[in-house]
């Protein structure tokens, strides 16, 4: 079918966002095989149907997608002017009076027809198919079908599953042209990459040669394609569906939240699926999140707790590790007090880990600590007025200040491209580099590093703006799209915005885009840091200063998360003692005097908060690795050590805590999580930005200033030991315009030093269109000459040459 | 493999100014294509993709969807037999054969010199001049055999140069965007936005 | 062997019911298709009547006078269709249909070879009359002649102020874009011809909830005609509806051009008075076909293009008139008639219309992709020697999942009528030569007395 999209890919004609519909109050009434049933204006006949008890098949309809009526499965009857009527019911829209009828005989003539057609080019192959089990057409055929097929043809013959991405495996002889993946592919993802090529019975779902299906969002297809055509390499032959066994749990890959079915045979992870919330990811998962439950399963993984000996670290005991560990602390006290112990993390545990490290925390009176090392903003963030996904997505206007949403927080990216597709929502984008929403953006404000209030007040002072601000709510979209920008700069210009609407009249909210998976959650449950101590950076240059006794890394790895590495290696070495608690070796972790083997995602129940403060379940579904524990029962155990008692046996208990102890997760029970699919929202107390200076300053006698930023793939640990994505990232680059390159002298791909105020690295440098001239933008972590060397936290901006080697 | 040349990336930017979105220009443009290089190849499809904004697979998914669209080298001269009923009916399929049997080769094949591609294909709009077939989409009428050997002979010696341009190029007289163009079509797409 | 089409084809002889010719006149004028002929035999008078002395209301009244059903195929009567049109929406759109491919159908090339300023001058008077910003003229993409005259007429009109900005000095401007498809007949269709001229695979769309006149091109509304339906309307401005209601019969107005192809000894393409000609008129007088070839009799005849139901010797009287037609059980369609004399192999025939099919199916609904292949396949294999006893059976079943109830006009499980369509052979041949079949299966070849053809390997996809 047609779509109204736009074809101008600068975005600049996006049609006018028009004021969110009114809800429709009104349901109407149909009948269906007799039953009355109230039924949504808009909504098709197959969702009343369904709705109503009367299964309809189909599979070319998908309710998150348009409806194309191709696989001519979902004939119902429907009495017209003219009597009863064959229908597609996922075409027709539901009217008042209706009535349908789905078990007719012409009905099921009519489905057991085209399920006869469906089946003749379908190969017999279901006992080596993924699918089979789990097979909306294998299950059709048991039960309507008929018994053997009269097809005495050959059928079509292709190429046996060849693969179309890094990930997704294509076998066309499988294939039902139901448009599913396609569709999605274009109307979902954006990257139209697979098409329906050839005609007729030749139809078959292809990509462009030698350009592959590379989407972050490839394993969707492989979820909603009815039959076994798409594969995912990290499932393909892993299990069969009667051997699985599944709990609904939530992604933590990033702060999004995504909520998931986790699938698990034989005590082993081997799928995640996307599980259909409306308020978050819409059944939809990033191709990240989906697949690096291979991670968990990693030979890397840290079995037993590690003491350093004579020969460094070794395995040892959980008394034994514990014993250190409390000793650590004790020492600490003893020679610095509580001020001289530091505890960095919670970002990447569950609502109960941090909770139970706060407490803790607390009992010891250990006040300096984060959940962030200076990649965020800071905690006041949450406190402000607070927007869901799904006000986002709603609202007339979006203003983005912050990340590549496609890079960090997918689907997030996906809900937000939905509202700017389908017209709801104009998008307004302040970034120094394009993102992957700059093509949907209706206006864009690009602005220099460390230059961003002049972009706000260029945004604002533009009358379209202007105009567009007085359509209704605007939400901020605001994070850090910026690493080697610091934090100051990015929450001054923040600031600015925010004052800036509320000069305007704009009535404004915030949905915080930070990234780490529970980085929200930590900061709500006490890993924020309090009142006057300072936050991340501050643990982190105290360490460096030789301030520090003990640092405590739960989970936490600042050799890989702050933007300042000279930084973070200063504080690894300044601190005297490191106790880190960990699923894998890391390069910070690595240098602890003790390491306590943690359980992760999928080892481990409890709950997690996402980046509008809901919180919902993630579960255990598989036994943890070697004697790895949970990091609220480490928190617990240590304190017992300490002579402590936090008073925590299970993990219930703790999540009882928080819900009697922390007011915002007061309704926050066990069972309202249990219970609710769409998960529980927080509010949080009301907040201000503190104000902050920017000044970025002139430019020096460097040529580029420096954008640093994330990719979805990256050296992450997570996505380093899950085997099929390692791959994925795209490596250590410096990006210019292409005329930069010109100017550089070299050619794409040739290695070049940028010289910084601190330190220098060599990068082959690469072109990339968006990246305007004078600016030079850096992917995060992906090893290769870190960039994290020429960083220096405590300036606003950092500014490079290139020299050619 | 060829890109579309400068000459050609202009005639394709007028094209894409007569309609009020750039995609419907794609089926004229990849007609271009064909016409510059006798196929449609790869890198024309990557070209045209980025001309007009959209990726490469919807450049392939369209343009293998219509048959005249060929993805490798065909001979100078395509030979359309049709063998749809009413020619059928007076003889198609002995033309064919014999057609095949004189070019030694099968319909769907292209002689070893280049020259000559058989096709075995639907109805050409000639009905009432069967047996019917076209060479490069020029019709001839009513083919006997012998007419059908006379044809290739003439085609081989340059004969009907002027009449049959090599197989790529259709209408040798262009469509120009004249100075009275009314501009309709970008007044529709500003109507269509402030909707 | 000739080039341009033989003149014979076009000569409507002075006798049987005879009308006067309104869209061929000028085939016989040596230089017709160019602007000097053209306006030499009085072409563009229309326009400016149309465009100086009548509102665009006026110029739809007179064509809903004249009551001319579209010439594409479906009949639907244009001046009702314009009147579709929601007010108010604009940019709406005119689209011309030059995509004829449905096989027996030889017309609207010869308009768009021979008179290609007769179309234009029907497109702007059309265009004025329902308000199009812009009109697009979608020629078949095999027709390279057809292309080649109306790129060089739309230039001369464009030079001449005919069509473009202000024409004719009036306010009323409209740009004619030309534009060709690359070979699918499905893009005949009109939703799936406005998904080509998007620049799409031309797969329809589901009517509803996608009527061209309320969402069509880009989704804003939009008139699909055919050729002939527009070649028409300058004669109906210069002469008025009435004139052209009172020509033809009162059920099927005005003059139609019939193209007979097959066994008949002079086959052509005749403008006709509609209604009141008959088949065997068509096929046995010496002004037009001239009888069947050899002295044979007629076994069978496709009185309207492959998708139709095909007739038998009982139907040469009727009148060439929709309604009569269409109660006996076929359409007139597109004006294509394809006659089969007595030596005809029923089975053969029947299988080359239905490959007709399997290959042009566009590949979106189930029955139609798989269902015509294997109608196809099946039919093959019996041609081949191969059937099998069951097949028969095979074959209706099949026809049913595509078409239920081998009902007429077709009921269908498919978006389109295409798939349908390939049921209407089958369903004909089948009903009234079953034994031929049957013959088939039994021997592995035809009954005697019929021709073979050397048909070889060639399947729908090979
Ligand atoms: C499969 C199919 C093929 C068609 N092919 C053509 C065609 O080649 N030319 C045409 O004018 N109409 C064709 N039509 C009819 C068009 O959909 C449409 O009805 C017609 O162009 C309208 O013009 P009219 O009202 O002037 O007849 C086809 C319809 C179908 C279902
Ligand atoms: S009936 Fe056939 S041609 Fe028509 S839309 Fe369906 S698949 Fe395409
Ligand atoms: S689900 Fe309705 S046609 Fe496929």
């Amino acid at each position: 079918m047609s779509d109204e999209t736009i074809d101008d890919t600068d975005g600049t004609d996006v049609d006018a966002a028009t004021e969110p519909e009114p809800e429709p109050k009104r349901t109407l009434t149909v009948t269906v095989d007799g039953r009355p049933f109230e039924a949504q204006p808009g909504s098709m006949v197959i969702d009343a149907a369904i709705a109503a008890g009367s299964y309809v098949p189909h599979f070319c309809y998908h309710p998150r997608m348009t409806p194309v009526g191709m696989c001519r499965q979902c004939f119902v009857e429907v009495d017209g002017p003219r009597g009863p009527m064959m229908v597609v019911s996922c075409m027709t829209p539901v009217a008042e009076g209706q009535v349908v009828r789905t078990d007719t005989p012409q009905v099921k003539r009519a489905q057991e027809g085209v399920l006869e057609l469906l089946l003749v080019n379908h190969p017999l192959d279901c006992p080596v198919c993924d699918k089979g089990g789990e097979c909306p057409l294998q299950d059709q055929a048991f039960s309507h079908g008929p018994g053997e097929s009269r097809f005495v043809e050959q059928k079509r013959h292709w190429e046996k599953p060849i693969p179309i991405s890094d990930l997704v495996f294509l076998d066309r002889e499988r294939c039902i042209q139901c448009d599913r993946c396609t569709r999605f592919a274009d109307e979902v993802a954006g990257d139209k990459l697979i098409h329906f090529i050839s005609r007729g019975n030749d139809t078959q779902v292809m990509t462009f040669p030698d350009e592959p299906f590379s989407s972050y969002f490839s394993g969707n297809t492989v979820q909603i394609c009815p039959v076994g055509a798409l594969t995912a390499s990290p499932y393909r032959f892993k299990a069969r569906p009667w051997d699985l066994d599944q709990r609904a749990s939530t992604c933590t890959t990033c702060s999004v939240g995504c909520r998931t079915v986790v699938q698990s045979t034989r005590d082993e992870l081997v799928r995640y699926q996307g599980l259909d919330v409306e308020s978050v990811n819409w059944g939809w998962l990033c191709d990240r999140g989906r697949f690096n439950f291979e991670s968990i399963g990693s030979d890397d993984r840290l079995t037993t707790p590690l003491v350093r000996g004579e020969s460094g670290l070794e395995p040892t005991s959980w008394t034994g590790a514990l014993g250190a560990a409390a000793r650590l602390v004790t020492e600490a006290l003893e020679s610095g007090g509580p001020r001289s112990i530091g505890i960095l993390g919670g970002a990447r545990g569950t609502n109960e880990d941090a909770f139970a490290w706060a407490a803790l925390a607390d009992a010891l009176g250990v006040t300096l600590r984060d959940a962030q090392v200076g990649d965020g903003l800071p905690t006041e963030v949450l406190g402000l007025p607070r927007a869901t996904i799904t006000d986002a997505a709603n609202a007339p206007t979006i203003v983005l200040l912050g990340p590549d949403l496609k890079e960090e927080l997918p689907v997030l990216y996906l809900r937000l491209r939905d509202a700017a597709e389908k017209r709801r929502s104009r998008i307004v984008e302040l970034s120094s580099v394009g993102t992957g929403l700059s093509r949907y953006a209706w206006k864009r404000f690009p602005y220099e590093p460390g230059l961003g209030a002049q972009a706000v007040s260029a945004a604002l002072a533009d009358p379209e703006v202007r105009d567009q601000l007085a359509r209704g709510p605007v939400v901020v979209v605001a994070g850090r799209g910026n690493l080697a920008e610091s934090q100051e700069v990015a929450t001054a210009t923040l600031a600015s915005l925010l004052d800036g609407l509320t000069g305007a009249g704009a009535s404004w909210s915030v949905l915080p885009a930070l990234r780490r998976g529970n980085v929200v959650g930590a900061l709500q449950l006490g890993m924020a840091p309090s009142e006057g101590a300072g936050g991340g950076l501050d643990v982190l240059r105290a360490a460096a200063e030789g301030r520090l006794e003990l640092l405590v890394l739960v989970g936490s790895d600042p050799m890989a998360d702050c933007p300042d590495t000279d930084l973070a290696r200063r504080a690894l070495a300044g601190a005297r003692r490191i106790v880190a608690v960990d699923t894998f070796l890391t390069a910070s972790s690595e240098q602890a005097d003790v390491v306590l083997a943690a359980a992760a995602y999928g080892e481990k129940d409890g709950t997690t908060t996402n980046l509008e403060g809901r919180v919902s379940g993630v579960v255990a579904k598989v036994t943890a690795t070697g004697t790895s524990r949970p990091d609220w029962m480490i928190a617990t155990e240590l304190g017992l050590a300490l002579g402590h008692d936090l008073g925590f046996g299970s993990v219930d208990d703790v999540t009882d805590a928080i819900a009697t102890r922390v007011p915002a997760y007061a309704g926050v029970t066990r069972t309202a999580v249990a219970r609710n699919v769409e998960g529980v929202l927080t509010e949080a107390p009301l907040a201000f930005l503190p104000p902050a200076s920017s000044s970025a300053g002139e430019r020096n006698n460097y040529d580029y200033r420096l954008v640093v930023s994330r990719t979805l793939y990256d050296r992450a640990v997570g996505t380093a030991t899950s085997p099929s994505l390692a791959h994925l990232a795209p490596g250590p680059a410096a990006l210019v315009h292409p005329l930069d390159l010109e100017l550089v002298g070299v050619s794409a791909g040739t290695e070049v030093q940028l010289v910084g105020a601190r330190s220098s690295v060599v990068l082959p440098l690469h072109t990339d269109a968006t990246v305007p001239r004078g600016t030079v933008r850096v992917r995060f972590q992906q090893g290769g000459g870190s960039v994290g060397e020429l960083v220096d936290a405590s300036t606003p901006i950092v500014d490079v040459r290139i020299e050619r080697l | 493999m060829p890109r579309l040349t400068d000459a050609n990336v202009t005639i394709a930017k007028e094209i894409i100014g007569r309609y009020p979105r750039p995609k419907s220009a794609l089926i004229p443009i990849l007609h271009l294509a064909q016409e510059q290089d006798g196929y449609v190849s790869e890198d024309a499809m990557r070209h045209i993709a980025e001309l007009l904004g959209i990726t490469p697979a919807e450049v392939y998914g369209t343009a293998t969807f219509y048959e005249m669209f060929k993805f490798e080298p065909v001979g100078r001269y395509c030979i359309n037999v049709c063998t749809n009923i009413s020619c059928q009916l007076l003889g198609a399929w002995e033309l064919l054969e014999h057609a095949e049997h004189h070019l030694g080769i099968k319909a769907g094949s292209t002689t070893d010199d280049g020259m000559f591609t058989i096709e075995d294909v639907e109805c050409i709009a000639a009905c009432t001049e069967a047996p019917a077939l076209q060479v490069n989409y020029r019709y001839r009428y009513r083919v006997t055999h012998a007419e059908f050997d006379l044809l290739i002979a003439d085609l081989r010696a340059g004969g009907l140069a002027d009449e049959i341009p090599p197989h790529g190029t259709l209408a040798r007289v262009r469509q120009r965007t004249p100075q009275n163009w009314a501009d309709t079509g970008r007044t529709a797409q500003a109507e269509v936005d402030a909707r | 062997m000739t080039d341009t089409p033989t003149p014979t084809s076009y000569t409507v002889p002075g006798l049987v019911p005879t009308g006067p010719r309104l869209i061929t006149a000028r085939f016989d004028v040596a230089d017709g298709f160019t602007y000097d002929g053209y306006v030499r035999t009085g072409g563009y008078t229309a326009l400016r009547k149309a465009l100086t002395s009548m509102t665009p209301q006026q110029v739809h009244d007179e064509v809903r006078t004249s009551e001319m059903q579209g010439r594409g195929g479906a009949g639907f009567p244009a001046g009702t269709k314009w009147g579709f049109l929601p007010p108010d929406v604009f940019p709406r759109y005119l689209v011309i249909n030059g995509d004829e491919s449905e096989p027996g159908t030889y017309k609207d090339r010869m308009l768009m070879e021979l008179d290609p300023h007769q179309l234009i001058e029907g497109v702007v008077i059309a265009a004025y009359a329902i308000g199009a910003a812009q009109a697009f003229l979608y020629v078949r993409g095999e027709m390279a002649l057809a292309q080649e005259r109306l790129a060089q007429a739309l230039n001369d009109a464009y030079a001449n102020g005919l069509v473009g900005r202000n024409i004719l000095g009036t306010d009323f401007s409209v740009d004619v874009t030309l534009t060709w498809g690359a070979g699918a007949y499905i893009v005949g269709e009109e939703t799936a011809l406005i998904e080509s001229l998007e620049g799409e695979r031309g797969m329809p769309r589901l009517k509803p909830p996608f009527f061209p006149a309320a969402k069509g091109l880009y989704m804003q509304p939009t008139i699909v005609n055919n050729v002939e339906t527009l070649s028409n309307v300058p004669w109906i401005i210069n002469e008025s509806g009435q004139a052209f209601h009172d020509l033809g019969a009162p059920t099927s107005t005005g003059m139609r051009m019939f193209a007979v192809s097959g066994h008949v000894n002079r086959p052509g393409v005749f403008e006709v008075p509609n209604g009141i000609t008959t088949f065997r008129m068509l096929f046995e007088a010496p002004e037009y076909c001239g009888g069947v070839r050899h002295g044979r009799s007629v076994k069978a005849f496709i009185p309207g293009g492959a998708s139709a139901m095909w007739f038998f010797d009982e139907h040469l009287d009727l009148p060439l008139d929709k309604p009569t037609v269409d109660q006996a059980g076929s359409m007139l369609g597109s004006g294509a008639i394809v006659v089969m004399d007595d030596r005809t192999d029923m089975v053969a025939a029947c299988w080359r219309v239905v490959r007709f099919f399997a290959r042009e199916s566009c590949g979106k609904c189930t029955p139609c992709r798989e269902g015509t292949t294997w109608l196809e396949r099946i039919l093959k294999r019996m041609l081949d020697g191969h059937g099998r006893a069951d097949d028969l059976a095979t074959l209706l079943d099949v026809c049913e999942s595509i078409s239920p109830g081998l009902a007429w006009p077709p009921r269908q499980t498919t978006i389109c009528p295409l798939g349908p369509s390939a049921v209407s052979p089958i369903a004909s041949a089948v009903r009234r030569f079953q034994h031929e079949f049957e013959h088939y299966v039994q021997h592995g070849r035809p009954i005697d007395g019929v021709e073979r053809h050397a048909i070889h390997g060639a399947g729908a996809h090979v």
